[in-house]
């Protein structure tokens, strides 16, 4: 059997050219991205600027460090993912196990492609028209409720994807031994699709962690640490934007080991979790 | 023959397809009855009829009675899950839960509460497993996922697990077709074995299979039921022109 030359060959080898060329070309842009954090942002990470908080004038090269924004930013995020996950695991449920195929189901999900697809800006500015009607100023609460806004649709549909890969007949085996639909769902969706809804409620998290522009009116930015629900809140994001517009290369520097410590959080909690929904898929059929 | 489940003016339109046309059937007590016909003759709509797996799509609407020991399983006071309950299903293809080999089992009776305690509940896990033929097999990684099973081994748990939460009756759409032969085997032997406490329905395309389990057997065509009757009389002396085409393997 010798190998020939035919069109198919021919085919199949450009398509795996173009498949290596656009997997390498997304790899390229990662490593840059995280070479130039690491290369500029390394030489100014210390124990000072994620243990302390900003001293007068830290943002003109003085002393401190960005410890607000970290515990800001957490909170933030944490507080967001939360709620969000609050109204997400209900409707994703719903979508699935109520209204299958149905009208209302594809009206829900082409509302949240929209609203996923909205700048997230749009939300802040939304956000701080309502604050300015009640007479709100930016607080950790106001960010928090915005980011919520900002992640419901991302977990929403993270999770219905999850969901409607779940084979039909494995609800149907369920319900054949008498399950009620809840039952069913509770025992085999939300067993079989876990792995995947921790994955969306990452993906919503580190949306949360990393969105600017939702929380620049609404949580607004402080050197302290937040002390309630309406005291302003920095975040890592902005402490970012903050320093890297800044004309003092000390400050830049900073403003790349807090894009560093920013990037390291993400990928701290994405390694937990991943491996939280590889024991959890222990089970799962395929 | 004493009737277990007796079908009336049984009526199923999907849609606009109507795939079951004015069907009257009295199901045997205590038998293997066994449906028999061509490819998209109604077999697997017949065998949802009877447990109301039709509830689960939209489109699709259901008219008639049909009665098991004399309860209309269709009327308006009825339980959907206590059908289901009455009513076992072994699907085409083996899905196994995604729990363990021992969850897999006992997920039924945890939700029925049919175990009093962990001991009982361990007590029928293991009754049933043996029942399914698998005991011998699992016992030493009863806590292991259910999907590391083979392919056989799993439609034994689904037997398994399907007769743990205590049906009168087992229905099988094409519960062989997805397995290696021996395994296929196995499966059949199981069901011969179970007509002494259970009243079993099959859908089979296999005509040997059929002649080898049939007790009682159903011919349908386009939608209909065109002769059902002991298995010999039909097998061997069809009055329908059309079954006996059907038999003769003039048309699948
Ligand atoms: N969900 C459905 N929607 C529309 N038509 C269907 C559906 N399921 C089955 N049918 C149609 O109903 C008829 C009977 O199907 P089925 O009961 O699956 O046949 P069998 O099991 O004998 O092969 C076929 O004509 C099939 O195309
Ligand atoms: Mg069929």
């Amino acid at each position: 059997m010798k190998k020939r030359w035919s069109l198919a060959h021919l085919e199949e080898r450009v398509m795996r050219a173009i498949m290596l060329l656009a997997c390498s070309l997304l790899v390229a842009v990662l490593a840059a991205i995280l070479i130039t954090i690491f290369v500029r942002g390394l030489p100014y990470l210390d124990l000072d600027l994620i243990t302390k908080t900003p001293k007068g004038g830290f943002f003109l090269g003085g002393e401190g460090g960005i410890l607000n924004a970290i515990v800001g930013s957490l909170l933030l995020a944490g507080g967001g993912t939360f709620l969000a996950l609050l109204v997400s695991l209900p409707i994703a449920f719903g979508i699935n196990v109520y209204t299958g195929a149905s009208r209302l189901a594809s009206l829900m999900r082409l509302t949240l492609d929209v609203l996923w697809g909205i700048p997230s800006l749009v939300y802040g500015a939304f956000g701080f028209t309502i604050m300015i009607a009640f007479g709100m100023r930016a607080s950790l609460g106001a960010g928090i409720l915005v980011l919520t806004l900002l992640q419901i649709p991302i977990m929403v549909r993270a999770m219905d994807e999850v969901m409607r890969m779940v084979p039909i007949e494995l609800n149907q085996a369920a319900l054949s031994l008498g399950a009620t639909r809840l039952e069913a769902a509770r025992s085999v969706l939300v067993r079989q699709a876990l792995p995947g809804l921790v994955t969306a409620v990452l993906l919503a998290f580190g949306r949360g962690m990393g969105d600017a522009a939702s929380v620049l009116f609404t949580a607004g930015f402080s050197d302290r640490i937040p002390t309630s629900l309406a005291s302003p809140t920095a975040s890592l994001p902005l402490a970012v934007f903050f320093q890297l517009g800044s004309p003092f290369p000390d400050v830049r520097g900073n403003g790349y080991a807090t894009a560093l410590v920013l990037t390291i959080v993400i990928l701290i909690i994405s390694s937990l979790s991943r491996l939280l929904a590889r024991r959890l898929s222990r089970n799962v059929i395929r | 023959m004493e009737t277990h489940i007796k079908i009336r003016d049984l009526n199923v339109h999907y849609n606009k397809v109507h795939a079951l046309k004015d069907i009257n059937l009295d199901i045997p007590r205590g038998q293997i009855t066994v449906i028999i016909g061509p490819s998209g003759c109604g077999k697997s709509t017949l065998l949802k009829t009877l447990n109301r797996f039709h509830d689960l799509t939209d489109d699709t609407r259901v008219t008639g009675n049909v009665e098991l020991d004399g309860v209309n399983l269709y009327a308006p006071d009825v339980e959907v899950t206590e059908v289901r309950t009455k009513v076992g299903l072994i699907a085409q293809r083996p899905f196994p839960l995604p729990m363990s080999i021992f969850e897999n089992v006992a997920y039924g009776m945890r939700i029925h509460k049919l175990a009093r305690n962990g001991k009982e509940l361990r007590e029928k896990v293991q009754h049933y497993l043996e029942i399914g033929g698998l005991w011998d097999e699992v016992k030493d990684r009863l806590n292991t996922p259910a999907r590391d099973l083979s392919i056989g081994q799993q439609q034994r748990l689904c037997l398994a697990r399907g007769l743990a939460v205590e049906p009168q009756v087992i229905l099988g759409d094409e519960p062989t077709s997805s397995l290696d032969p021996i395994s296929a085997k196995f499966i059949e032997e199981r069901l011969e074995e179970l007509k002494k406490e259970y009243t079993v329905v099959l859908v089979s395309h296999v005509l040997r299979q059929a002649r080898h389990l049939a007790d009682y057997l159903v011919f349908m065509y386009l939608g209909e039921v065109v002769e059902a009757g002991p298995a010999e009389q039909v097998l061997d002396q069809p009055k329908n022109d059309r079954t006996r085409a059907y038999l003769q393997g003039e048309f699948y």
